[in-house]
């Protein structure tokens, strides 16, 4: 560490507001700690996918997800992937992203004045309140969407048990679902915060900026499944 | 001082309105994905799965670039994620190959 890193950090724990974590790099530990954490998701969902595609055609009986099937009984099994439904989950889930980094701009401009002739717009950016509440609303709004489509997948007669593609279908997304329900959990922790403290200055920054790389990561992860599992057919 | 090179890195990000004109690139392009979808004969085209991939791929990348602000941090964390990002998509395309989802 730094004489000035070592100043700084001591300056820290004077005021017991700013606690910085920087190392050799002159990086924030935490930050690099996240990043390091999404290059091991990257793995996780690699091998997920890589299942999914493996067995990708394989199921024996259906139902399928983008051709009909009939059982022995007769019984038609309509292609099971409702592709307007997935759009929408698709764009709430973009639009969280957007809310996100404007929470993140939003109180990284904490304490820099606004301009006399701001319109509505330049004010709304400034409320990392209403961001992050905007963030985890989309969160939780997709989530309904995935919990929507997994009962109507259940009624039509695909489980994880059903086929292959039942099988790698929910282990893929269930994770994904998994992962933006601690997103939500996350934001409302920060939102909470955010409440009852205020976020401001670089430690808070820094939080908000490493709840803001998770969400997005998990953003990115279903850009790949809607492609892979739900366009390509 | 390095961290506050890093700090000063840090507000060196695109405005809000840069974010949502990012935002609005990435609506049209997910619109395109899903109306190539509704056309047969696009579906039928040999281009159409390499096509999608491709959009999806710039999709992850604006992502990446501007919202995580890879394009903008330190060369250690881009190396963090380009690093695994690689291992993986190799590892994916390695087993395409061994269940012979894939062949030369």
């Amino acid at each position: 560490m730094s004489a000035h890193t070592a100043a700084a950090h001591a300056a820290g724990h004077e005021d017991g507001h700013v606690h910085h974590h920087y190392t050799t790099t002159g990086l924030d530990n935490r930050k690099i700690a996240i990043w390091a954490f999404i290059g091991s998701e990257c793995m996780l969902f690699a091998s997920l996918i890589a299942t999914y595609l493996i067995y990708k055609g394989k199921s024996l009986v259906g139902p399928f997800p983008h051709t009909e099937y009939v059982d022995a009984a007769g019984k038609v099994f309509k292609p099971i992937l409702d592709i307007p439904v997935t759009s929408a989950s698709t764009f709430v889930l973009l639009a969280s992203s957007f809310a996100m980094v404007l929470a993140l701009q939003a109180v990284q401009l904490k304490g820099v004045p606004l301009p006399t002739n701001a319109g509505w717009w330049t004010r709304a950016q400034r409320s990392s309140q209403l961001w992050l509440l905007v963030t985890a609303m989309l969160g939780a709004t997709f989530l309904g969407f995935q919990a929507y489509e997994f009962t109507a997948f259940v009624h039509e007669g695909l489980t994880i048990k059903t086929n292959l593609f039942g099988s790698t279908f929910f282990t893929l997304t269930g994770f994904h679902g998994a992962h933006v329900t601690v997103g939500v959990l996350w934001l409302m922790s920060l939102l909470w915060v955010d409440r009852t403290r205020g976020l401001a200055g670089p430690g808070d920054e820094l939080l908000v900026d490493i709840t803001a790389l998770y969400w997005h990561f998990v953003d990115v992860v279903w850009i790949v499944i809607f492609t892979l599992v739900y366009l390509i057919q | 001082m390095a961290h506050d090179k890093n700090h000063a890195a840090a507000h060196a990000h695109p405005s809000g309105n840069t974010y949502l004109k990012i935002f609005v690139i990435l609506t049209l392009i997910t619109i395109v994905e899903v109306w190539a979808y509704y056309i047969p004969a696009l579906v039928a085209s040999p281009l159409f799965n390499p096509s999608l991939i491709v959009m999806s791929a710039a999709k992850f990348a604006i992502v990446v670039l501007f919202y995580m602000h890879l394009k903008f941090d330190h060369k250690l964390f881009r190396a963090l994620f380009s690093g695994p990002l690689i291992i993986a998509g190799a590892t994916i395309v390695a087993l395409m190959f061994l269940f012979h989802k894939l062949s030369l």
